[in-house]
This record gives structure tokens, sequence and C-alpha cells, in this order.
């Protein structure tokens, strides 16, 4: 069997297309970025100005930028309908992988028509849409969010198992057949190439999306829980307890993180049952949020409260109690018909240190929020009316923090990426074996300068999630600030 | 003024008393302690001979105890041997220990011995230091003009085409991690399969000689990291001040656009971005770590990796305490050269 080329017989007249789009475009963008340190003063435009365009040269090079722009978006369109509707190979490694990613295509077409069509009636989220940015960023999320979930639960997208090695594919350029192979189709190639494990690339980095998905979306959350919780008091009360919290916080800061993740997250670190014990103290912060959040509503009518708080508690800490309870760790206590699940020692560590690293910068950003909400005049009013502490800080204060909240969330996801992408780089609590990202890259550097492919996949993975992170956040932001 | 700095100033220490203890605390661990006797005394050792290696080497105290010796403040250990020679933490091999001093830690200048190297780990982390600042002042001088420049030209128009393109480049910096930017560009510069084969992949050489081959792609992966969050914040820095009153003033007078942006709003707009500059560090020695261990080149970060990888307790307290301190200090820096550039907080 013959292996396959980058772009297939197809490329032979769309591959001069493309460099000849990217070239005018780069130039484009250039020729505007000089213009406009050298341009006339003219080109300051305020509010509604925006929609008359400059002329002269500056005003030339915007409209070159803008439609080398649009050709360039409608040439990858171009590519995405010849890889799904020509057959396999005809369009080479580009077209067999976007054919592999066509459920992922046809939710995400799902996802932005139903959003669109009904955008007006869906608040921020439906706001989102309004704004260029905003919309590349989701679009890019929910591509990894998409192709997440139909690995992790289908085992759709990836073309081989992660862990399954061939021999005689050890190192080989992407586009490689299987020795074995004898109907062209998929599953035939090495899409991507193997690693120097000679497993497949393309599949490891699909499968690695399962692990960052679901560790980086969890342990912000988390993070955010403690933070919150702690945060809160220690804005609105401030005084002693803001000087104590605000004391740890800058203790646990102060830590270049490389050297806190290479002190907590040591094999003898799990053997000490530390790990184990952070992750008692950090999860039963969801559990005193939700009691707090719901006693604070309804106190006044222990009728409706008493059965909310006795529901929900009893779910949470069975949760709880089942995430706490390992076996082979000194927490073992709950009896094996009551425990629900079990996480991986190396998947808790790495989970409860990156938590431990994000909770005191949502600290620092919940106290300064809750600061400065505390001294508007719906806060007095409540206090005015004989509300709780507790109800203000969070039915009053809470709700209208949302908006930088829900922008840093989106920042931190990203951030926690960048650091398990970092833990896997130093080799720290995942096993190596594990196809996360950040081992992928971790193994495939000591060869990068013969053979770049085992890390160069999982690199540019890693960076088009954190970006779409970033640029969601920078849209959300845009669109908060709008109303 | 000298009230704050004084207040600052014993914040900082005992910020630094707390650290130092967790981290003595953390590398001192049983395990770890165990896995010392082993490397030292033979792998194969019972777990009583473990306990009596430890007891004999003065690990057998209780921790606090050890971290004041290791401290200074708490006289080091003595032992009397079988033979009746004595041996102490603060008695050199050979050496009479009649006239070896009490006190030995770190507040003595002594730091300790390195298993791994073999070295004091004094001379180690100067070394690695000075080896570390090299890299860090390139990276300074490419970092910060460059991020400066971008910053000051996507603020002064805000909502321009060129703002949008600027900050998207600002962004893509910012997410994308060292290691990341760091093998790609080593794929597009310094492959012998697919790359240009500009510059070197490994940065190994340019601990004696750096050069333009050697020395450029490890810069600029750890620049292009930091760069991007610093022209964000100098760009909102600058689109605040483009919209003050005594720019509009300027305007209405009939100033040149480029006078307006050198002589009235360049200064103002550059105070916040010292303070984020400073605090960088801490994100700086994060890249540093990730960037020697990439590129191979043997300064502080790539000792924090060896000292960290091969439970070399001695040395990872001195690089913990040496990076602890650089980071206290940038704060610290960074907070009173606030208050001097803003006349605001100044006079007050």
């Amino acid at each position: 069997m013959e292996a396959l080329t980058w772009a297939g017989p197809t490329g032979t007249f769309l591959g001069p297309i493309g460099l000849i789009l990217v070239i005018a475009f780069a130039v484009a963008v250039v020729a505007m970025l000089v213009l406009s340190v050298v341009a006339a003063p003219e080109a300051v435009r305020t509010g509604r100005d925006l929609a008359a365009r400059p002329s002269g040269a500056f005003g030339l090079s915007e409209a070159a930028v803008r439609w080398t722009g649009l050709a360039l978006l409608g040439y990858v369109v171009v590519w995405l309908i010849a890889g799904i509707v020509l057959p396999y190979g005809q369009a080479g490694i580009i077209g067999a992988v976007i054919k592999r990613f066509l459920p992922v295509w046809i939710a995400l077409a799902l996802t932005f028509g139903l959003s669109l069509a009904f955008k007006r009636r869906l608040g921020l989220y439906g706001k989102l849409f309004d704004s260029t940015i905003g919309m590349i960023g989701f679009g890019l999320v929910m591509f990894w969010v998409f192709t997440a979930a139909f690995a992790g639960l289908f085992d759709w997208v990836a073309t081989h198992q992660p862990l399954t090695a061939v021999s005689g594919l050890k190192n080989e350029v992407p586009g490689v057949p299987m020795p074995q192979a004898e109907v062209v189709g998929p599953g035939a190639h090495y899409l991507f190439g193997g690693d120097n494990l000679a497993r497949d690339v393309f599949s490891r980095m699909v499968y690695g999306s399962v692990i960052v998905i679901v560790i980086a979306p969890f342990a912000t959350i988390f993070a955010f829980m403690v933070g919150i919780t702690l945060g809160l008091p220690a804005g609105y009360y401030g005084g002693r307890l803001d000087m104590f919290l605000s004391f740890l916080a800058n203790l646990i800061l102060a830590f270049p993180v490389i050297l806190l993740f290479y002190l907590l997250v040591t094999p003898e670190m799990v053997q000490t049952g530390l790990p184990s014990y952070m992750a008692m103290a950090l999860f039963i912060f969801p559990l005193i949020f939700a009691a707090v959040f719901i006693n604070s509503r309804w106190h006044t009518q222990p009728k409706v409260r008493t059965p909310i708080l006795i529901v929900v508690l009893a779910v949470l800490g069975i949760v709880y109690l089942s995430a706490i309870s390992q076996r082979g760790t000194p927490l073992n206590f709950l009896p094996g018909w009551l425990d629900l699940f079990n996480i991986p020692g190396g998947i808790l560590v790495v989970f409860v240190s990156v938590v431990f690293v994000n909770s005191p910068t949502v600290f620092r950003i919940v106290r300064g929020l809750a600061m400065d909400i505390k001294t508007r005049d719906y806060v007095a009013a409540a206090q005015t009316r004989g509300e709780g502490p507790w109800y203000i800080m969070l039915w009053e204060i809470l709700p209208n923090a949302r908006g930088p909240l829900i922008v840093d969330f989106c920042l931190r996801v990203g951030y926690t990426t960048i650091l398990l992408g970092t833990l896997g780089f130093f080799g720290l609590g995942l096993p190596p074996e594990s196809p996360d990202w950040g081992s992928t890259i971790n193994l495939g550097r000591r060869l990068l300068s013969i053979y770049p492919h085992p890390a160069i996949v999982p690199a540019v993975a890693l960076l088009s999630l954190v970006l779409g992170l970033n640029l969601l956040a920078d849209g959300l932001r845009e669109e908060s600030l709008k109303d | 003024m000298l009230r704050f700095l004084l207040a600052r100033v014993v914040t900082m220490l005992f910020t630094a008393l707390c650290l130092t203890l967790i981290v003595f605390a953390l590398t001192n661990l049983e395990p770890n302690l165990e896995k010392v006797a082993k490397s030292e005394a033979g792998s194969r050792i019972s777990d009583e001979e473990v306990v009596s290696w430890l007891e004999r080497n003065g690990y057998g105290q209780p921790t606090l105890v050890r971290y004041g010796e290791w401290l200074g403040v708490l006289p080091g250990w003595q032992i009397e041997q079988a033979d009746g020679s004595v041996r102490g933490r603060c008695i050199p091999i050979g050496s009479d220990p009649e006239i070896a001093p009490d006190f030995c830690g770190v507040l003595q200048g002594y730091w300790g011995e390195s298993t791994v190297f073999k070295q004091p780990v004094s001379e180690i982390i100067s070394r690695s230091l000075a080896l570390t600042g090299k890299l860090m002042f390139w990276v300074m001088v490419v970092m910060v003009p460059g991020a400066l420049l971008l910053g000051v030209l996507a603020g002064m128009r805000e909502g321009s085409r060129t703002d949008r393109s600027l900050s998207a480049v600002s962004i893509l910096t910012t997410a994308t991690p060292e290691y990341v930017s760091g093998v790609l560009l080593i794929t597009i510069f310094a492959s012998s399969a697919v790359g240009l084969r500009w510059f070197n992949g490994s940065a190994t050489s340019a601990m004696e000689d750096a050069n333009f081959v050697n020395f450029t792609l490890p810069v600029v992966t750890i620049a292009l990291y930091g760069m991007g969050y610093i022209a964000r914040m100098t760009r909102a820095s600058m689109t605040e001040v483009m919209t003050a009153q005594y720019i509009r003033t300027a305007r209405l007078k009939g100033v040149k656009f480029r006078n307006i942006v050198l002589r009235h709003a360049l200064r103002n707009a550059l105070i916040a971005p010292f303070t984020v500059i400073m605090l960088q560090f801490p994100w700086l020695l994060n890249g540093v770590v990730i960037v020697e261990t990439l590129f191979n080149y043997k300064g502080f970060g790539w000792t924090l990796v060896q000292a960290a990888g091969n439970n070399d307790i001695e040395l990872l307290l001195g690089v913990s305490v040496v990076s602890v301190f650089v980071v206290l200090v940038t704060q610290l820096i960074s907070d009173i050269g606030y208050v001097y550039l803003n006349p605001r907080i100044r006079i007050s």
C-alpha cells in the first residue's frame, strides 16, 4: 500500500492556491501594520465613524486584509468540503483527518446553527455570537470538547488505540501505511505518523484531549469554589479574617509554580498520603458552599430548606466520601459497595495540586470584587432589610460579580491546561504512557530535531485549545462590557 | 513612607521564614529521608539499618529542631562515635571538632553539600545563577522593548484594525506556553529533518560562549510568553491615558498625533507596565525552568530539576530559598516602585 501525502491528488491544484492566499494575506497584514504607524492622524475614528472607511494607502491595506482574510476562510471551507466528500486518500492526510472529525463538524454546525438562530434569547451566551473573536474562540473550544466527548464515550474519532504499538512504525513519518492493512480506508495509515514507541500520534492526540477536557474545567470549578467560599467573607468582613486569609494566599502565590509541583507531585509525597489529606480539605468546599448557599436563601422557611438541604448534602456527601476514600492510601474507610469510584493516585495528586495553585488567585479576585460591591446601595438596602451576611454575600454580591468571574473562569481553564501540560512535560504525576498532551510532548522532545512530528502534534493541539479559551474570554469580556 | 517600607520588609521576612519552613518540611518527609539513607548506605539495607543510619547522621531529631540547625539559629548536632571521635553537622570530615563553630546554617553562609554534584551548594547555585542571569538579561533586552512597542501601538488607536491585529498577536503569545513555542521554534529553525537550520536546538554551548546561533531560540522562547501579557497591560494603560482630558486638549490645540503619543501620553502610560514587568519575575522563573530543560542549558532552572529529580535535599532547599527570595524581593521592589513612580500616592 502506498503512503499518503499531505494533500493527495487534490493538493496538486489546491496547494498552490493556498500558498498564494497565505502570502497575500501576510503581505497585507504587514503592510497594514506598517502603514498604521506612519498613517495620518485622520485614521483616528470614534463611535459611529467606524463605519466610514478611511481612504488612501492605509484604507487600501485594510481592505486588502479584509478580502484576503475572507478568501482564506473560503479556502478552508473548500478543504473541509473536499475532505468530507472525496473518497479516502484522494485528499491526502488532510482529507482523511477532516473525515475522521466528521461527527465533530456536524456537532459544531448544529451548535452554531441553533445558537445563531436563537441568539437574542440566550443572554450573555447569545451575545457571544456578535463578536468574531468570541465565535472563533468558542469554535476552537467546542471542537476539542466534542472531540473529547466522542472519543471518550463512543471511541469515534481516533483510528487506533492510544497504547497499541505496531512494530515497524517507530518514528515513521505522517501518512505511513499499516504493514498488514489491505483495504484502503480508515485505519489503514498512521495519519500523523508513529511516535518513538510505534504508537499512532493522531489517536494519542485525540485521546489526550479527553484527559485535558475532563481535568482542566473540573479543577478550575473546585478552585473557584474554594476561592469564592473564602474570598467573599474576606472581602465582606475585612479585618483580621481578611489579613489572615490574604497572608495565606500570598504565601502560596510566592512559590514559583514549578517548585511547588516538584515538592507536591512526587511518588514520595503520594506515599505519605499528603495529597489525600489535601483532597479531603479542598473537596469539602463545594459541600460548605452548597449548604450555606441553600441555608441562607431558605432559612426563614425550614419546611422548604430542610428537605432540599438533606437531599443535596446526601448526594454531595456520598460523592465526596467516594472521592477521598482510596484503596492503597491512608484514607480508605468506605466499604467497597458504597465507594462509587476511585480516582487513580496519579490523577488525584495532579488534580489536587492544580486546584491548590489556582485557588489563591481566585481568592484574590473574589475578595477584590466583594470589597468593591459591598459599598453599593443594594447591599445597604439588604442590610437595612435585616438580611444575614451570608445571604448578602451569596445572593447579592456574587450574582453581581458574575461578569468578571465568568471571564476569569475561561482564562483560568486555559491556564490550568497549561499547568497540566507543564506537569506532563516534566513527567510529574500522570503515568508516562498516558496520552495527555504534556506527557506526549515530553516523550517527543528527546528526538525533536530528527523526528519532530510526535511532539509537534500535541503541541499544536494544546496551543489551539488554550488560544480558543483566551479568545473566548476576550469575546466575553468585550460583550459583557457593552451592557 | 518609611513606616510603609518597614512594614513591607517585616512582612516579607516573616513570609520568607514561613516559606522556608514549608519547603524544609516538604523536602524532609519520611520517604525522602529513607531514599537518602538508601542511596548513601546501599539500596538493600533493612528498615532498622535505615533508622540507625538516619540517627547517626543527624536526621533523627524533630523536623523543627533540624530546621533551626539548617537556618543557623540552633547549634548543629554532634554525635560521639564508638571510637571516641566526634562527628557533627558543623565539623567537616577530617578536621578538629574543637575549632568547629557551634552554629552553621544558611544565616552563617553554610548551605550544605550537594549529593548529586558532590560540591558545596553555594558554589553550584552561584554558578548556575550567573548562567541564568545571562539568559534573563537577553530575555529582558528582547522582551521589554518589544512588549512596550506592541502595547503602545495597539493602545494609541483603540478599536482600530491595527489594535485588533496586535491584540490578537498578544493573545496568541500568552496562549503559547514555553514548552509549545520551544518545540515549534526548534522544529522550524533548528530541525535537521524539515527545518531551516538557522539556529541550534541546544544551548549547551551558549554557557561558555553565547552567540546568535545558539542563544536566539531560548531567549525568544521565554520572551514570547511574557511579551503578550506585558503588551496587553501596556495597551490597557495606554488606552486609558489616550481618553484623558489633557490629551483631548492637546489634540484640540492641533498638536501632531505623533507628538501627542511620544511627548504627552507615553510617560504616563508606562507606570502600570513597570509593576507588571517586576511581577513577571515569578512567571519568568517557570519559563526559565522549562526552557533550560528543553535546551539543556545548565542554569538555575536546570539545577532545580536535577535537585528535585535526584532527591538532593540540600541543593533543592538552597534553590528554593533563592527562588522564593527572588519572588519576594521583586514584589517588594514593584510595590515601592509603584508608590515612587505615581505622584498621587507618593505625595499623599
